[in-house]
């Protein structure tokens, strides 16, 4: 068969002692910087790119497209253990994944994590195999009004879905668009809301949000709360997951694997909309959503496959069409023309040893991966012996560290003490954070596509019902706001609320 | 003037100039920051990392990419004006961003004049393509189509104030029509919607039309002569409209640089972009690479000012 002679092809490329250690690297690097909160997989790619340049391009490809994927599986490594995202793409772990720590079972979470996002890495280098030239039509089909109406959906899903009150969490997801506001209007130029800082000009800084929101106010309420919890539940049992995790994670993360793949497709900050998404998808699915935020397996397994899984689709574009989805791609497509790889259609084609041994190497890569983070996961639970007044100030300087060396700047470190000092108040009167997460996030993506969708209609708001992608988007996300004034559905809603509430009593 | 005077002047200025040469070769002591003012993967991007490993062994230090991406540029140039200029901190750029710019935009801290452009490396005719199912197929149909329905066309580029914007108010002025300028943040989006049919048509680089040249109709391009990547488009030039957009990109520094570290950086510039692996790399690319040099650099500047001044005055633009 053609594709089995294409997959003997890959493998010839890629069994290779230079493209092995190539490979080994590159997920090693990627696991480092994916458990460094600050340093994401973009800085790691931008900065080992120069190494590259003296091997030929494949070699150069499998090792930087290893930093991505294997920055995926180290970002849920720091949510899980001190609630503290190493990557944007893993902020949703921090809900259930930080809680199942508390309980003593950081070892199952870091665990489904790890074989969640081999599943997912497998099955999303299955489908690049596969279905990756048609599925890149489909990406395009989604212009600015469906984008628009997509990430408006996914608002109003989470909104929906919060475990709080409705209200709370509509008021953090408008706060968080509002933040996403800031900075330099990407139509006109005009500078908004930054009160003349040239750091604010680029928008707020989704790291130091997230770091802050997460990581400071997380200490400062530990601070609180010190007596009553002086060290962690004392044993750690069984690091892996035992057969009730399996059977709770293994729908999530198929689920998990194939959204993730799909929403990798699309341009975009695609690993943590996938993240969010799975998320939202598993509560809603759930038979006890009121266990989601503390402590689920499932809300570890479902956000941890997506992401993984969204970094195989990101691929699709790249090698199809030539288009990055986002800027880790960005990267890949420069390291392309560098090496003089013209990006495109033909690519396949023309160089089949490039895109299968690639695709190869993301396979061996995933086992790498594997095989690497399970017998790193002892060592991961032991930082949780730690006592916290060693902890916490080392967290908070990592936070510090991480978010001073983006850019070098004392603004952002600011922002980020700023956002530790909100979050640990909105803790307080139990606004919910991933909302604003999420609104921070897609916020100016969310802007931008309206006005573009509105520029090419000419003003005229019926684009967004016209096009029919975009039109089911907008349904949907009508019925979950009404949803609340329909007597039946929004009678669900409370009564799960209050089950919520009934068990954090 | 007594001799003891004559012999310390003359010692003095032995001391300055053996001092200045020393700087000269002193030079760099450590690594060149280069302050990338856009987004990793875009034109700018491209060209430094191809730079990269040439100059680093011409030099003898690191030379580290940094991306300081914002407000079209201008967050960059903002930074790198006010950079200590000891060579050490130099960035790319973008003509004719960097003039028009501090002319058009309010927020601007930076002056064109702020800075000394070490080297053109490349620069990129800018083309029009349309959409795959356009009804055009020609430059001419394109017009026309243009003209029976007026304002209607969807045009995309990036940014405003910048070599796309430009490009498509001189087509709107040459060709007498009105066309529906859209805004993008960056070429990548720009390419996406264009082959997605989001958008009709778009004035865009020579590196983006030549990538995607099979999933689109490139109707004409910006150079004086065509293009050897795209040996089949006929330029605006050959279809009677008197238009060479065009943007050009390459490296500067802070103006108070002193000239021999200026001259030294000049150096390593010129010896990576003569290059002929260099060359072909950007060729292939879609780019029309060049060498220039300090002064060849100001001089083509000065003249895109003089330009782009007469094109902003032909279209009536205002202080945003």
């Amino acid at each position: 068969m053609d594709i089995l002679s294409h997959i003997l092809l890959g493998a010839q490329v890629l069994f290779t002692p230079t493209n092995l250690v190539f490979c080994f690297l590159g997920v090693l690097m990627g696991t480092l910087v994916g458990v460094l909160p600050g340093l994401g997989p973009t800085a790691a790619i931008a900065l080992l790119l120069p190494n590259t340049f003296h091997v030929p391009p494949v070699t150069a490809i499998i090792m930087l497209a290893g930093i991505y994927y294997g920055a995926m599986y180290g970002g849920s490594t720091t949510s899980i253990l001190v609630n503290i995202p190493g990557e944007a793409a893993s902020v949703i772990t921090c809900l259930d994944g930080y809680q199942m720590a508390l309980k003593g079972r950081a070892g199952p979470a870091l665990g489904i994590a790890a074989f969640g996002s081999f599943i997912a890495g497998t099955i999303s280098v299955l489908g690049l195999m596969l279905v990756a030239p048609p599925l890149a039509k489909f990406a395009l089909a989604f212009g600015p009004p469906e984008f628009f109406s997509l990430m408006l959906m996914g608002i109003v899903v989470l909104i929906y879905l919060a475990s709080g009150s409705i209200l709370k969490a509509l008021m953090m997801a408008v706060f968080g668009l509002l933040l996403g506001t800031i900075g330099m209007d990407a139509i006109s130029g005009t500078q908004r809301l930054t009160f003349g800082v040239l750091e604010l000009a680029d928008g707020i800084g989704l790291i130091p949000a997230i770091m802050g929101l997460f990581g400071v106010a997380e200490v400062i309420s530990n601070v609180e709360e010190e007596i009553k919890r002086e060290i962690i539940p004392a044993k750690v049992k069984d690091l892996l997951p035992n057969l009730q995790d399996w059977k709770d994670s293994v729908w999530p993360i198929v689920r998990g694997s194939f959204l993730g793949f799909f929403i990798g497709i699309l341009p975009g900050p695609a690993p943590v909309i996938s993240a969010f998404t799975s998320y939202a998808v598993e509560k809603k699915l759930s038979r006890h959503p009121e266990k989601f935020g503390t402590g689920a397996i499932e809300g570890v397994a479902g956000p941890e496959s997506a992401n993984n899984s969204a970094t195989g689709g990101a691929f699709i574009p790249l090698f199809t069409l030539g288009i990055p989805a986002n800027s880790v791609i960005a990267i890949l497509l420069g390291a392309f023309m560098i090496h003089g790889i013209q990006p495109g259609p033909m690519l396949i084609s023309k160089y089949p040893d490039l895109f299968w041994g690639t695709i190869m190497s993301m396979y061996l890569g995933n086992v790498m991966l594997l095989i690497l983070n399970l017998p790193l996961i002892g060592l991961w639970v032991k930082v949780l012996k730690v006592p916290y007044p060693i902890l916490f100030p080392l967290i908070l300087l990592f936070c510090l560290v991480g978010v001073f060396s983006l850019n070098y700047s004392n603004v952002e470190v600011s922002l980020m003490i700023g956002f530790g000092v909100f979050g640990y108040l909105a803790r307080k009167f139990q606004f919910e954070m991933a909302p604003l997460v999420l609104a921070i996030v897609i916020g100016p993506m969310m802007e931008n596509n309206l006005r573009l969708a509105l520029t090419i209609s000419q003003g005229d708001p019926w684009i967004f019902i016209q096009k029919p992608i975009s039109a089911v988007f907008i349904v949907i996300s009508l019925v979950l706001l009404i949803s609340p004034f329909i007597p039946w559905l929004g009678k669900r809603r409370q009564k799960l609320r209050e089950k919520v509430e009934g068990e954090e009593v | 003037m007594k001799k003891w005077q004559v012999a310390c002047l003359i010692f003095g200025f032995l001391l300055a100039i053996s001092s200045s040469v020393a700087n000269a070769q002193d030079f760099p002591k450590g690594p060149i920051n280069y302050l990338n003012p856009f987004n990793p993967g875009g034109e700018v991007d491209i060209a430094a990392r191809a730079m990269q490993p040439y100059l680093e062994k011409n030099l003898g230090v690191p030379f580290v990419i940094n991306y300081l991406p914002g407000a079209g540029g201008g967050l960059c140039w903002s930074k790198l004006a006010a950079a200590k200029p000891d060579g050490c901190t130099i960035g790319g750029f973008s003509i004719p961003h960097i003039i028009l710019q501090p002319i058009f935009m309010k927020d601007v801290t930076f002056k064109t004049d702020d800075f000394v452009i070490l080297s053109i490396v490349e620069y990129t005719p800018i083309g029009l393509g349309v959409k795959k199912d356009f009804k055009a197929n020609t430059f001419k149909e394109f017009i026309d189509y243009c003209k029976a329905n007026p304002g209607k066309v969807s045009c995309g580029g990036v940014g405003k104030f910048t070599g796309h914007h430009f490009a498509t108010l001189q087509f709107m002025k040459l060709a007498g029509v009105k066309v529906n300028y859209v805004t993008f943040t960056g070429t990548s989006q720009v390419q996406t919607a264009l082959l997605g049919g989001h958008i009709d048509a778009a004035f865009t680089n020579s590196s983006v039309l030549t990538t995607s040249k099979d999933q689109i109709k490139v109707l004409a391009i910006g150079s004086p002569k065509r293009m050897v990547q795209l040996p089949e488009i006929p330029t605006f030039e050959e279809l009677g409209y008197k238009m060479y957009p065009r943007i050009a990109r390459g490296a500067m520094g802070p103006k108070a640089i002193p000239k021999d570290i200026q001259k030294r950086l000049e150096k390593a510039f010129l010896e990576t972009i003569s290059k002929p692996e260099f060359i072909s790399k950007m060729e292939q690319a879609g780019f029309v690479p060049q060498v220039m040099g300090i002064e060849e650099s100001h001089k083509y500047l000065d003249m895109e000012v003089k330009e782009h001044m007469k094109l902003a005055q032909e279209f009536d633009l205002k202080k945003q």
